[in-house]
């Protein structure tokens, strides 16, 4: 670990297992805008989340919520312009990442945070070798000689189970397939044994046995490592299936956030709810599927009041003039919705 | 059989895989298609699962005759589409027609909405006479649930669901007896999603539409269809009803498969149990001999690499499954089980 990890171990909760643990990462009232030509687009406004050391927090929200952008700040990969932080923090291990050096945060990815993306076959370079691609960072980050690099990368594609991991080292990413290629890009961003792991819609471009077996890799992984991980994801599957906690997005905001077990039986948001009516489900025969009525928000024109006020089913004047804040509604849950105790409370 | 309304027999396309630049040569045959037979029934839905790579598209533009089969037939009402010219061929395109998977690149985004939709109007123009047109054209707006004003707009101020949406009302302006529906969903965010399976499923209703309906998503699936094909590696290797399908499912791949689908309710975690599949598909210009799932299976014996089994009803079942050892096991885990 390298020497600015390990100055920040005093952070709360570190323990004498060799790895900090509790609270990792923060992200707080973050706040990201895009500035174009046509005006400005509120991305971020406001989302608060965290994630602690062997957990998996689900950032749940459809195109456009700002999961990704939340990811993209996290990681320092935003672009910039036109994207802008107009406030908020997100601390790794108690230090706020968007005011240290670009040194430093440099040396935070991949050892401190990694991410996987979702397109794995344009997320890695098409003219390297996959092996030369993981081995790259032992031999820039490590030091460590062409050969070890070699060995260590080697071992890494044996890890995510890569079949003949030898001779695919010096493989194309192109002469991968799909779920080959996501595995490399996990063994890629686990080569630097991050603690946290930031994986944005890995298996959406997946076929589902494939993506189970890549769901029941990183799970894996991830106990043996005690990693603490976001999944972005749309998939109400497969939040189900792994998640701990769930943080709902929409247009840019933290809508609910609650256990798995609780969101799923009684969801606290009625854009939660929504969601979980609107998804046609395998054990149970088509009845006409309840929808969310209308469109998400422009984000160039967010409405006053509640966003999800427009296509709510519950709402009321107050809906359309306050914004309800995100308020802790029982123990480990929170809801920003005028009306969560009554949502949660109806039979 | 005088409710089919299409009728495909062994069916088969291969696309050749060739060499050289100068000097073509044929080195291997893409197997997409290889052998598939299936009836639709007027007013029902035939759902075509299957994962990347089965031929379940491939199949689609067979069956739009955008591609001609390497062999069997396709036929629409008796007739042999392969077969059909001339003003023929033009009436039978007036009858299927195709709703596509992305509602971004599907749509010309220089025409206006009305030029899209008034567009097969122009190909066909006994549908409709010129003045008429543009009050079809609003009519189908309003049928599929657009603002029937925003006539002059153009693709990009829509979203997603409202591209899918024009789209639909597209494949619907000659009133065609048949659509196919290739991925139709899969581009859509989950609440928007829900909109227009809803929408499909009301248009069915009201006009009597038959779909063929090809997806990855086996739940998007079962909502929509009666009966339900799954395809593996070029061939259809289980078909039955939709309870068939997935409540008794009979053939390996599909219990596979089945299992995989991730159920949205945490607290099924524990009691599902998941057949793990292990390794990818393999490559469809050379499948694997006697039964193609055999490199994944576990059940496989020594039979399945020598004899590729037929898709037929076995003994202790209800329908056809193309598997030596076809055996019925529950998969769908739900909360009464």
């Amino acid at each position: 670990m390298s020497d600015i990890l390990v100055s920040e171990q005093s952070a709360p909760g570190a323990d004498g297992s060799g790895r900090p643990s509790g609270r990792l990462l923060e992200v707080d009232d973050l706040r990201v805008e895009f500035r174009t030509r046509d005006g400005v687009a509120k991305v971020i406004n406001g989302v608060t989340y965290h994630v602690d050391a062997g957990e998996t927090l689900a950032v749940l929200g459809e195109s456009g919520s700002g999961k990704s952008v939340t990811a993209q700040t996290i990681m320092g990969i935003l672009d910039m312009p036109p994207g802008f932080v107009t406030g908020g923090q997100v601390r790794f291990h108690g230090k706020d990442m968007l005011t240290m050096s670009a040194e430093e945060r440099r040396r935070i990815r991949g050892e401190g945070i990694a991410m996987i993306f979702q397109d794995s076959l344009s997320a890695l370079n098409p003219v390297f070798t996959v092996g030369f691609q993981i081995a790259e960072q032992f031999r820039v980050r490590r030091g460590m000689s062409r050969s070890d690099a070699k060995k260590r990368a080697i071992e890494m594609l044996d890890q995510v189970k890569i079949p003949n991991a030898k001779g695919r080292f010096s493989n194309f990413p192109h002469q991968f397939s799909g779920g080959m290629r996501q595995r490399a890009m996990i063994a890629m961003s686990l080569a630097l044994d991050p603690e946290v792991l930031i994986a944005d819609e890995p298996t959406t471009a997946l076929d589902v046995t494939v993506q189970a077996q890549i769901m029941d890799l990183l799970g894996e992984l991830q106990r043996e490592r005690q990693m603490g991980m976001i999944l972005i994801t749309h998939d109400l599957g497969v939040v189900a299936d792994v998640a701990d906690r769930i943080a709902v997005m929409y247009a840019g905001r933290i809508v609910e956030e609650a256990d798995v077990y609780d969101l799923y039986a009684k969801p606290a948001h009625p854009y939660t709810l929504g969601l979980l009516n609107s998804i046609p489900r395998l054990d149970e025969k088509g009845q006409q599927l309840r929808t969310i009525k209308g469109l998400p928000p422009n984000l160039m024109n967010i409405p006053p009041g509640c966003p999800f006020n427009p296509r709510c089913p519950m709402a009321q004047p107050v809906c359309r003039e306050t914004v309800p804040p995100l308020l802790q509604i029982g123990t480990g849950r929170a809801s920003a919705c005028h009306f969560a105790e009554e949502l949660v409370n109806r039979d | 059989m005088t409710d089919n309304i299409i009728e495909v027999r062994d069916l088969v396309k291969h696309y050749p895989v060739t060499r050289g630049i100068v000097f073509k040569k044929t080195i291997g045959q893409v197997k997409a298609v290889d052998g598939v037979s299936f009836d639709l029934k007027a007013g029902e839905t035939l759902g075509v699962v299957g994962e990347s790579g089965c031929g379940k598209s491939t199949l689609s533009r067979v069956l739009m005759n955008l591609e001609k089969p390497t062999a069997g037939t396709v036929h629409y009402k008796g007739q042999d589409i392969a077969k059909l010219s001339g003003g023929a061929l033009r009436r039978l395109r007036r009858q299927i027609q195709l709703v596509m998977q992305d509602p971004y690149t599907s749509l010309n985004p220089r025409m206006t909405v009305g030029d899209l939709i008034g567009e097969p109007f122009e190909i066909h123009p006994e549908a409709a006479p010129r003045g008429s047109r543009r009050d079809k054209v609003k009519e189908l707006l309003d049928l599929v649930g657009l603002n029937p004003e925003h006539i002059n707009r153009y693709p990009h101020q829509f979203s997603g669901g409202q591209r899918q949406r024009i789209g639909i009302a597209r494949a619907l302006a000659l009133r065609p007896e048949v659509i196919v529906c290739d991925e139709p969903v899969s581009a859509l965010d989950v609440s928007i999603q829900a909109q227009v399976m809803n929408l499909l499923e009301k248009l069915q209703n009201e006009l009597g539409l038959s779909y063929v309906f090809i997806a990855h998503d086996l739940s998007v699936v079962r909502h929509l269809s009666d009966r339900v094909a799954v395809m593996y590696l070029g061939k259809i290797v289980e078909i039955g009803t939709e309870d068939e399908i997935y409540e008794r499912p009979t053939h390996p791949y599909t219990q596979a498969l089945l299992s995989a689908v991730p159920v949205p309710d945490p607290t099924l975690r524990e009691s599902k149990a998941i057949i793990r599949l292990t390794g990818d598909v393999p490559s469809p210009i050379s499948p694997p001999s006697g039964c193609r799932f055999r490199t994944r299976c576990w059940k496989a014996q020594d039979v399945c690499a020598e004899q590729p089994p037929l898709l037929e009803i076995r003994p202790g079942s209800d329908h056809p499954s193309a598997c030596h050892f076809a055996e019925k096991r529950e998969i769908v885990a739900t909360h009464e089980a």
